[in-house]
């Protein structure tokens, strides 16, 4: 009989981590819509939503109930089991890799350590790049199991193009492990210290690399080929609705920003304070108070920041650039981004050896 | 604290299950889905016997199953391309033309 | 005790996937127990603490070659399976006689020690992630680039055999 002493233990090490997890990610996901669609507004001098509150700003709230109370249709010659499994696992997936990201480090809470992380594994980024590759399966079932043919082109499209582009992107986080000498990401982020991984000699390629295939992974344009509206509909989506298009968006709002916390985590050195040069130009009193009052805002501000500003990069892409043809999207990942990641890959092991790294 | 022989009951268990699988079934892919299966109970065993003899030789072996097993299933899956293509039908007892 | 608890469901769930798996008469049915299956693999490997390994199941088993497996099953027509006869016309006698050589395995295991039943157990700090880089590339280098070969046949003999025959 487990006394009361364990059960607060798991109360405070388990369930109030992943409920603080799970909110901020619905609460991210819900107003991040919101956020893009205002951002696409802008870029397009438009004025996004306006309807619901002052400014729109109650929108997301409205769609989530037009999500939750829409007719959840299943097509009469949809395959039930994996209509219904599908977008649940997609969802299920994005989940699962939050919860081995940290979101800083060690810190004092109202006279308590707090870890910020509900899991720190050793493999963490093997496991967050082994759920990203399991999250595939949602998408290819999905469009399988909808029984329609625009649905079933956008499952195989996104099943090829997320084939193809995990082999550069896995090449990319191998290589940013064999510079910190380390599977685990708080470890990655610990040795950037002094030296952010994107100002590092091969740093700037990795980070290509990673964005690059980073698009491509979360299906956003110029990559967003298995739900490009003028060609298939919308891909994969095309027969689900309600809920169930709900877990879906969901999904894809949530590996958008795994993404974009990996990329702050692997090359802008996670929650490490920007710095101005501080070994050539820190003698400058301005320059060095700058730097002061920058290291002075806590760890998980920085993170969160780093991670708004790549959630804002992927929206500005999207309001900006074309959608790739599909022979392109192929012949990009295997003739350009693989042989330029196994370089990568090879010089990085070159200087790490040399110590130059 | 599990005793070895639960895994190794286990891996057998499903090991049978692969070569029933590879024995009764019709459909190729079910077929060499077993045979992944027979891959994955021996993999068991493997890191189970790893685990237990605290010895890593285990884990390296179940890494050099996952590479022939991954090498295994492309070449097998272009072969069943071929076949289908050339005799339309992905049932193993169909492809019976050199029966005398 | 909690332990057993976790293998024990394990167990099950890969035992009960694993015959859903060779039942199912639509090959992606079959596709989505495995993956069940897998995970669960995974979830074993945890428990006897190699993490890598079971990240490694995740990409290369179901992340990899299932997906192939997935890809070619689409690709191909899967609507005449769903008239068609599952089994052989041995599937009896296959059945038996795998319930037979379990059961046979089974007993003799538990009649049997085993040295691993000691009680030792290996406890890897760091999930042993460098310890077995540094075998991969030591005492078994030879087995590691034969290993590497042989993916890099099976990448060309499955391009070669797809591949359709261009027409002059």
């Amino acid at each position: 009989m487990p006394d009361m002493d364990q059960i607060l233990k798991i109360v405070y090490t388990l369930v109030i981590p992943i409920a603080v997890l799970l909110s901020f990610i619905l609460a991210n996901a819900m107003y991040l819509q919101y956020v893009e669609r205002k951002i696409w507004a802008r870029m397009q001098a438009r004025l996004g939503p306006m309807q619901a509150g002052p400014q729109g700003i109650f929108q997301p709230i409205a769609d989530t109930l037009k999500f939750l109370l829409k007719e959840d249709i299943i097509p009469a010659k949809a395959d039930k089991m994996v209509f219904v499994v599908a977008p649940i696992l997609a969802l299920m997936m994005a989940f699962g890799a939050f919860v081995a990201l940290p979101f800083g480090p060690d810190t004092v809470l109202f006279g308590n350590k707090v870890h910020l992380w509900v899991t720190n594994l050793n493999i963490g980024v093997i496991y967050i790049l082994a759920l990203a590759s399991v999250g595939t399966y949602g998408v290819i079932l999905g469009g399988w199991a909808s029984n329609n043919k625009y649905s079933l082109m956008g499952g195989f499209r996104s099943a090829a193009q997320m084939i193809s582009y995990e082999i550069p992107m896995a090449f990319a986080i191998v290589t940013v492990v064999l510079m910190a000498g380390s599977l685990n990401l708080s470890d990655i982020v610990n040795a950037q210290a002094g030296k952010w991984y994107l100002f590092t000699p091969v740093g700037p390629v990795l980070f290509f690399l990673y964005v690059i295939a980073g698009f491509a992974e979360t299906n956003r344009t110029p990559f967003d080929l298995p739900e490009a509206e003028s060609e298939l509909v919308a891909g994969f989506m095309t027969e689900y609705s309600g809920i169930r298009f709900g877990f879906f968006f969901m999904a894809e709002f949530m590996n958008m920003l795994i993404v974009s916390l990996l990329v702050s985590i692997m090359f802008l050195g996670g929650w490490l304070p920007l710095q101005i040069l501080p070994q050539t130009l820190g003698g400058i009193t301005s320059i060095h108070w700058f730097n002061k009052v920058l290291a002075g805002i806590p760890p998980t501000l920085w993170l969160l920041a780093k991670m708004y500003f790549f959630f804002f990069v992927f929206s500005w892409v999207r309001a900006t650039l074309p959608r790739y043809r599909y022979d392109q999207l192929m012949d990009l990942s295997w003739k350009f981004l693989l042989p330029l990641s196994l370089a990568t890959l090879m010089i990085a092991a070159f200087l790490k050896q040399a110590g130059w790294l | 604290m599990i005793p070895l022989s639960w895994y190794i009951m286990l891996s057998a268990a499903l090991f049978t299950i692969g070569v029933v699988g590879v024995l009764s079934r019709r459909n190729i892919f079910i077929i060499l889905m077993s045979i992944e299966l027979m891959l994955n109970a021996a993999n068991i065993n493997l890191v189970a016997f790893s685990h237990y003899l605290q010895s890593l030789t285990g884990q390296i072996f179940t890494i050099f199953v996952i590479t022939v097993a991954a090498a295994e299933a492309a070449v097998a899956l272009a072969i069943i391309i071929l076949l289908s293509r050339n005799r339309g039908s992905v049932y193993a007892d169909e492809f019976n033309i050199l029966k005398g | 005790m909690i332990h057993q608890i976790i293998f024990l469901y394990f167990a099950t769930v890969i035992l009960v996937s694993a015959l859903l798996m060779i039942t199912r008469r639509n090959p992606i049915h079959s596709v989505l127990f495995m993956l069940l299956l897998f995970f669960h693999i995974a979830g074993l490997f945890v428990l006897l603490n190699a993490e890598f390994l079971a990240a490694v199941q995740l990409i290369v088993y179901a992340g990899a070659i299932l997906i192939l497996y997935l890809f070619v099953v689409m690709l191909l027509n899967v609507d005449q399976e769903r008239q068609s006869v599952r089994a052989n016309r041995f599937w009896p006698w296959v059945a038996a006689f795998g319930v037979l050589i379990a059961g046979e395995i089974l007993l003799l295991i538990s009649r049997s020690t085993f040295p691993g039943d000691a009680g030792k157990t290996m406890a890897t700090p760091g999930a042993g992630v460098m310890e077995l880089g540094q075998a991969l590339y030591t005492q078994y280098l030879v087995p590691f680039e034969i290993a590497s070969v042989i993916l890099l046949v099976g990448l060309i003999g499955a391009v070669m055999l797809a591949k359709k025959a261009v027409k002059e």
